[in-house]
């Protein structure tokens, strides 16, 4: 039987029952739902208890000012009786400038400080695009971060005049049109060089014209249309410019021939000391103009210093090399792909110390004695490898992810392969991959503190044993890695902070 | 209103397939294909799934290869010259089952981004283009919004859109109506009816066969890899020869 109901109201919602909200609800669902749970909730409140009871006291008794571990002992005794735990932060106190800068000169602390301010300045327009408040923000905050460390890292008055200089400009850019800024970002690898290692101010200056000429002369072949023309050319351009890979190859050729003794009489030939162009030109002009600052050795950098500088590059370049390699692995064009697949394969299938061995041990050997290839450069190059190597898979992962119908609506309104990639693919595979690929990046800044293997001075392992074969700090052994672990976790939590921030942004389907 | 549409059909030719033939690995999807499509002709295709009527169709702007016989756009043959597959591409529109608009960019932005790159069209010109579309196919006060915040049938009508901003001087449509809910095929056919009416050269796969009735010159219907009868659309319905197309017929009007 079926009763006739037609429903001549519509019900409004109301509030839940009393017992179902507020804190007594939450605490019956997640912490008392049963006996097992009501075990394993006091279980945990007991190893909760254990735990704060060995760490806040050590925490609250901990001392800021000693001059040696035993003095730190001798005042926690003092003021907290026998027996009693205190962290001893007066070696933070005492050292923190080598977790930064290693053994950088003291009296050249500026100039980090300087390149570290310059450097949020420099990110900031790729990180948030376009967004006038966050880059003046960023911009406020870089300034007063100058203006309280430059006079404490006593830095000289033009220094502080340029610095200030730079901020006013990118700010005028950030208030008319924020992508000028992004000029600042292409020339801040040049002034970041000339600050952390010094010298002559025209090698970086010939350098970043000499690039400058590349790229132009890249663009005007490419609007032509003739692209690969224009790559051949740029390619031509930087060899004979900036690098000598023709002469390396001769020299580790023979290096080879000749049993690892290569000869450098014998092997040098003539047109060496011609190419490249661009140190003999900078060569020149620092003989008319000898404009520069004290040179600082390679070997002189570490603590978060090095760790920065390294991690830094390689997340720069690495992302767009991982891009080329993962658009190449999934090439139609059998030559590319097997070149994509082999380097991604065999840098991914070798521990990332083996790498760095190989950059600093075994290329010394290959490479003729006199061949300047500095450590950190080695460095910098097989990290950004690495890295790109897992973001190639990680971008294929997008890639993959991506509809077929994407490709397809791509090409039939008839865009090209590389506009397509641009317009449509890419920015949608990178928006995929967004947490993966900062998963990769904060693995490689991370991973930077391997670098301790090849005898550079990493914040961890470095400096701290550094620190602690000093016979004051003797036996110290939580502070340091605290201090090193908290300094990371900022700037990785930060990372991560970004992404979520990116991925919201960039959210365009509101379902 | 037949005898108006039949005077727009020129004796250009649009669209040649001589001898086509297609596999995909050793399935033989295509089977010697003949077809001639004149400048303002409107084809509906029919047939039961897998009969390689979408796969036709696709092959008209290379998205995908035909292995054997010719197809000629609008002049051009379809080889391996990628300059040839783009020139036919930005001259033949493709309205897909699936919509395929980029969803992150706005409705705006996808209608322009071809015109721009590829026609080279300056922004502000392009966006005039876009909006008159849009009002063409009654949503411009979505232009602002993304793919991802409009309905089913106002994204089919967006992607329409986007093909016409390209001006294309043919119109392919790939099932445009099958992943519709059915109150919003009417909203898409309506606006197909409307370009039909302004003389479109147009090739659509689909199983309406109302608007076939309604806009079509010509009906044709595959099975297996090929054209099995074609014919105008009152002789298709109302007098179908093969025994094929009366089967396939009665499947699908028999309710």
């Amino acid at each position: 039987m079926t009763e006739a109901f037609v429903r001549t109201e519509m019900t409004p919602p109301k509030a839940p029952p009393v017992t179902e909200r507020g804190v007594l609800k939450w605490l019956g669902e997640n912490l008392f739902s049963g006996p097992f749970n009501t075990i394993l909730t006091l279980a945990s409140l007991y190893a909760i208890y254990l735990l704060a009871s060995a760490v806040v006291p050590w925490l609250l008794n901990g001392v800021w000012t000693a001059n040696s571990l035993q003095e730190c002992r001798d005042i926690v005794t003092a003021a907290a009786g026998e027996g009693a735990t205190g962290a001893c932060w007066a070696m933070i106190r005492e050292r923190w400038h080598q977790f930064i800068f290693g053994l950088y000169p003291a009296e050249a602390y500026w100039r980090p400080t300087l390149a570290f301010g310059l450097l949020l300045a420099a990110i900031a327009p790729v990180l948030f695009a376009g967004q006038r408040r966050s880059l003046l923000a960023i911009l406020g905050a870089v300034a007063g971060f100058l203006a309280l460390c430059l006079p404490l890292a006593s830095a000289p008055v033009g220094a502080m005049i340029a610095a200030g200089l730079i901020l006013a400009a990118l700010s005028l850019a950030a208030l008319t049109r924020p992508a000028r800024m992004l000029w600042f970002t292409a020339l801040f690898p040049g002034v970041v060089f000339f600050l952390l290692w010094g010298g002559s101010v025209w090698a970086p200056v010939v350098v970043v014209l000499g690039f400058g000429l590349v790229v132009v002369a890249f663009s005007l072949l490419a609007a032509r249309g003739s692209l690969l023309l224009a790559a051949a050319l740029a390619a031509v351009l930087v060899v004979v410019l900036l690098a000598d890979p023709l002469a390396a190859l001769l020299d580790l050729a023979g290096g080879i021939a000749g049993g690892f003794a290569p000869d450098p009489v014998t092997l040098a030939p003539g047109w060496r000391g011609i190419f490249p162009l661009l140190p003999q030109v900078s060569g020149w002009l620092d003989g008319q103009l000898p404009w520069g600052i004290p040179a600082i050795d390679s070997s002189e950098f570490g603590g978060f210093l090095l760790a920065i500088v390294i991690g830094v590059t390689a997340i720069a370049f690495s992302l767009p090399l991982g891009i080329l390699l993962a658009l190449g692995r999934q090439s139609d064009l059998p030559v590319v792909k097997m070149i994509c697949v082999g380097f991604i394969e065999f840098i991914r299938g070798v521990p990332l110390i083996t790498l760095l061995f190989t950059a600093s041990l075994l290329l010394g050997y290959f490479l003729p004695p006199g061949t300047t290839f500095d450590t950190i450069l080695r460095v910098m190059i097989l990290v950004t490898f690495f890295a790109a190597a897992y973001l190639a898979e990680v971008v294929r992962g997008g890639l993959a992810a991506l509809p077929r119908g994407q490709y397809e609506a791509a090409d039939s309104l008839g865009l090209d392969y590389w506009r397509a990639q641009q317009l449509i693919i890419l920015p949608q595979a990178l928006k995929i991959s967004i947490p993966a690929i900062v998963s990769t990046f904060i693995g490689l800044f991370k991973d930077t503190t391997l670098v301790s293997f090849v005898a550079l001075m990493d914040p961890l392992r470095g400096v701290t044993n550094a620190v602690r074969a000093d016979i004051d700090w003797k036996g110290i052994y939580w502070e340091p890695y605290i201090f090193v672990g908290v300094i990371f976790f900022v700037i990785c939590f930060g990372m991560s902070r970004y992404s979520m921030y990116l991925e919201q942004k960039l959210k365009t389907d509101q379902r | 209103m037949a005898d108006a549409s039949q005077m727009q059909i020129t004796d250009e030719v649009a669209i040649q397939i001589v001898g086509m033939n297609k596999w995909f690995g050793s399935f033989h999807v295509l089977r010697d294909i003949e077809m001639t499509v004149r400048q303002g002709e409107r084809i509906v295709i029919c047939g039961p799934s897998g009969s390689g009527k979408s796969t036709l169709i696709r092959c008209i702007n290379r998205l995908e290869e035909h292995q054997q016989g010719r197809i000629v756009v609008d002049g051009t043959e379809l080889t391996n010259d990628i300059k040839n597959i783009d020139k036919v591409r930005s001259e033949v529109g493709m309205v897909f089952q699936h919509f395929n608009l980029f969803p992150h960019l706005t409705i705006l932005e996808n209608l322009t981004l071809a015109p721009i790159w590829v026609r080279k069209v300056p922004k502000r010109e392009a966006e005039e283009t876009a909006m008159y579309f849009l009002h063409k196919v009654k949503i411009p006060e979505q232009a602002l919004k993304y793919p991802g915040q409009l309905s089913g049938g106002q994204q089919q009508r967006v992607a329409i859109a986007r093909s016409l901003c390209m001006k294309p001087r043919i119109m392919l449509f790939d099932e445009p109506t099958s992943a519709l809910d059915p109150e919003m095929i009417k909203e898409v056919l309506d606006t197909m009816i409307a370009l039909a009416e302004e003389g479109m050269t147009m090739i659509c796969v689909t199983h309406e066969m109302g608007f076939a009735q309604a806009v079509a010159n010509r009906v044709i219907f595959m099975d297996q890899g090929q054209i099995v009868e074609q014919n105008e659309p009152r002789a298709f319905f109302g007098n179908p020869q093969s025994d094929r197309t009366k089967l396939f017929l009665s499947q699908i009007l028999g309710h």
